[in-house]
């Protein structure tokens, strides 16, 4: 499904991402893990176009992607949510999601026809699908954080992509709302087919839902595998987990 | 603009526009005046807001595309001898043209980069206009615009019978009446909700596969050209154009205009227009220092009332109707 082949990324010096290769495959749910400042938004941002790779390869569904423009990126079939909640803020919960329908369905240059009426029902569908129903109609910046993660969750899953790229799903949200969110994304990933990468804090949350991880360390991979591998693995307990796993 | 509440229901549009047109029954001559410039300058004003309200673009040059409309509408009828209409048109294409070329360039820079690149481009006009002796007329501007021919008004009763001005009245009412339809259906349409997503989250916009750039592009574009049109209609009311059109002053003041109305309201700007432009003959009649008052009506704007006129007035709206309890 995807294949990072010796990704690079140095920024003035800095080198973010070190020569990873990754590979994703097709209906997984693959956890990149790593401490702050490890690479994990970067490498995101490379597979996603929001930045040019100084070397190696980005393969989606057998073409070379890299440093492409990540709106040519989004429309094969990835969509991304962020680590920051990345909404529409002035937009109400449902134009926020009809909206990424509109994009999606190729009305984006209908310059005389009515927004309002566009893909009321799928727009509909979608917040049934993520219970956001009773705030439907209200200004997205003004809801709880939880809900605008939703909504992120909506917008992203409206371009029905093939694959998600989720930085830090559950960023902020409580206990209770981290393992709804949880729940959610495992049986919509089940039910669109879809191929799930993320990244996440939570070791609970990486290690239940996972088929497989990667640990990412100073920019570099340094383990990659089926989620018992990568809690037995020694250099991953040594520089990330810590004593405390087991 | 959103919400099913019963207020919005009463077709406001239609309204004003038939109040705007009893104006010429007051017979006076300077109150048509007035209401010509108010319409001229709310289409101005309402092109500039799909920049700044809807798309979240902040324009300082926005004059120059007035500017060039009015040239080319007035250089099209005096020169080559083109009907009104049509030069009116080539005035709206010429405005959305040079939009096209400048904005090329514009929307690739953001926030107070893209805002100078627009100045600059501006002020570029300017110098052309002021020196291009032959076909701008330069500094001396370009007097002696012909007035439209309005004889097709003849055949309405009471209208046939007007003055010339009040009868350009009606006819600059009907062509702005129409722009801004047009304006706002773009604004409710599916690419007006694509440029809203552009102005509140640039970068997500792209993740849901949006060309940002090129998006600000066409509504550049499209801003210019309306803006070309209201300089068109200016350029005959004032009976000559003139450098100054495109000069950044003029720039700023639309700006104001759009800001004190309301940018986050489709009639906004139109109201900011009005109330600027009254002001300005009200209090000119009582004093010299109008750019006094001007920055005192700026200050308060900016800390009195950030949403601008209608921002207030439906802000007060929706507090009364949460105080009776109802949903209106």
């Amino acid at each position: 499904m995807l294949e990072c082949r010796k990704l690079h990324k140095a920024f003035s010096g800095f080198v973010a991402v070190n020569n990873v290769s990754l590979t994703v495959d097709r209906n997984s749910i693959t956890a990149v893990i790593g401490p702050n400042g490890a690479g994990k938004s970067t490498l995101f941002n490379l597979i996603t176009g929001h930045l040019r790779p100084d070397g190696g390869e980005v393969v989606f569904e057998g073409r070379d992607v890299a440093g492409r423009p990540p709106h040519k990126i989004c429309r094969m079939g990835m969509a991304r949510s962020f680590q920051r909640t990345n909404i529409f803020p002035r937009l109400t919960v449902f134009e926020n999601i009809q909206a990424a329908f509109i994009a999606h369905g190729g009305k984006s240059l209908d310059m005389w026809g009515l927004s309002e009426r566009q893909y009321r029902d799928e727009t509909w569908q979608m917040i049934e699908h993520l219970a956001l129903h009773g705030i439907a109609h209200s200004v997205s910046g003004e809801v709880s954080h939880g809900a605008q993660k939703q909504v992120e969750l909506g917008i992203a899953l409206a371009g029905k992509p093939r694959m998600l790229l989720l930085d830090e799903p559950t960023a902020g949200m409580s206990a209770q709302e981290t393992h709804e969110t949880i729940e959610l994304l495992a049986r919509i990933a089940k039910e669109e087919d879809l191929t799930l990468l993320f990244t996440e804090h939570d070791m609970d949350v990486v290690f239940s839902i996972s088929d497989r991880i990667a640990v990412l360390h100073q920019g570099g991979i340094i383990a990659a595998g089926l989620p018992d591998e990568v809690r037995r693995n020694d250099e991953v307990r040594r520089v990330y987990l810590g004593g405390g796993m087991h | 603009m959103k919400g099913p509440n019963r207020a919005k229901r009463i077709p406001w549009t239609l309204v004003l526009f038939l109040a705007a047109a009893l104006i010429p029954t007051l017979g006076s001559r300077y109150y048509t005046f007035l209401a010509t410039d108010v319409v001229i300058f709310a289409m101005f004003a309402t092109s500039l807001n799909l920049l700044l309200g809807v798309t979240g673009l902040v324009p300082f040059g926005h004059a120059a595309y007035f500017g060039i409309g009015a040239y080319v509408c007035a250089i099209f009828m005096k020169d080559l001898g083109v009907p009104f209409l049509p030069a009116w048109l080539f005035g709206g294409v010429g405005g959305a043209l040079f939009a096209l070329i400048f904005g090329f360039f514009c929307v690739r820079l953001t926030s107070i980069y893209f805002s100078m690149l627009t100045m600059a481009f501006a002020q570029i006009v300017w110098a052309i206009c002021f020196k291009w002796n032959d076909v701008t007329g330069g500094e001396q501007g370009y007097p002696n615009v012909p007035m439209p021919s309005m004889a097709w008004l003849e055949w309405i009763p009471w209208v046939g019978d007007l003055r010339i001005d009040h009868k350009f009245f009606y006819l600059t009412l009907i062509l702005a009446a129409l722009s801004i339809a047009a304006m706002r259906r773009i604004v409710n349409s599916p690419f007006g909700r694509i440029l809203t997503t552009i102005r509140d989250n640039a970068e997500r916009a792209q993740f849901i596969g949006t060309n940002v750039r090129l998006y600000q592009l066409i509504v550049f574009s499209l801003a210019g050209g309306f803006a070309g049109l209201a300089g068109g209609l200016f350029g005959i009311f004032n009976r000559g154009v003139f450098p100054d059109f495109c000069y950044w002053p003029k720039s700023a003041e639309v700006l104001i205009m759009t800001i004190l109305g309301g940018i986050h309201h489709f009639w906004g700007p139109s109201v900011g227009a009005a109330i600027l432009i009254l002001l300005n003959q009200y209090i000119v009649s009582y004093t010299e220092y109008w750019p006094f008052v001007l920055g005192l009506i700026l200050l308060l704007l900016l800390f009195g009332l950030p949403g601008g006129v209608v921002g207030a007035i439906d802000g007060l709206i929706r507090r009364s109707r949460t105080l009776v309890g109802g949903r209106g």
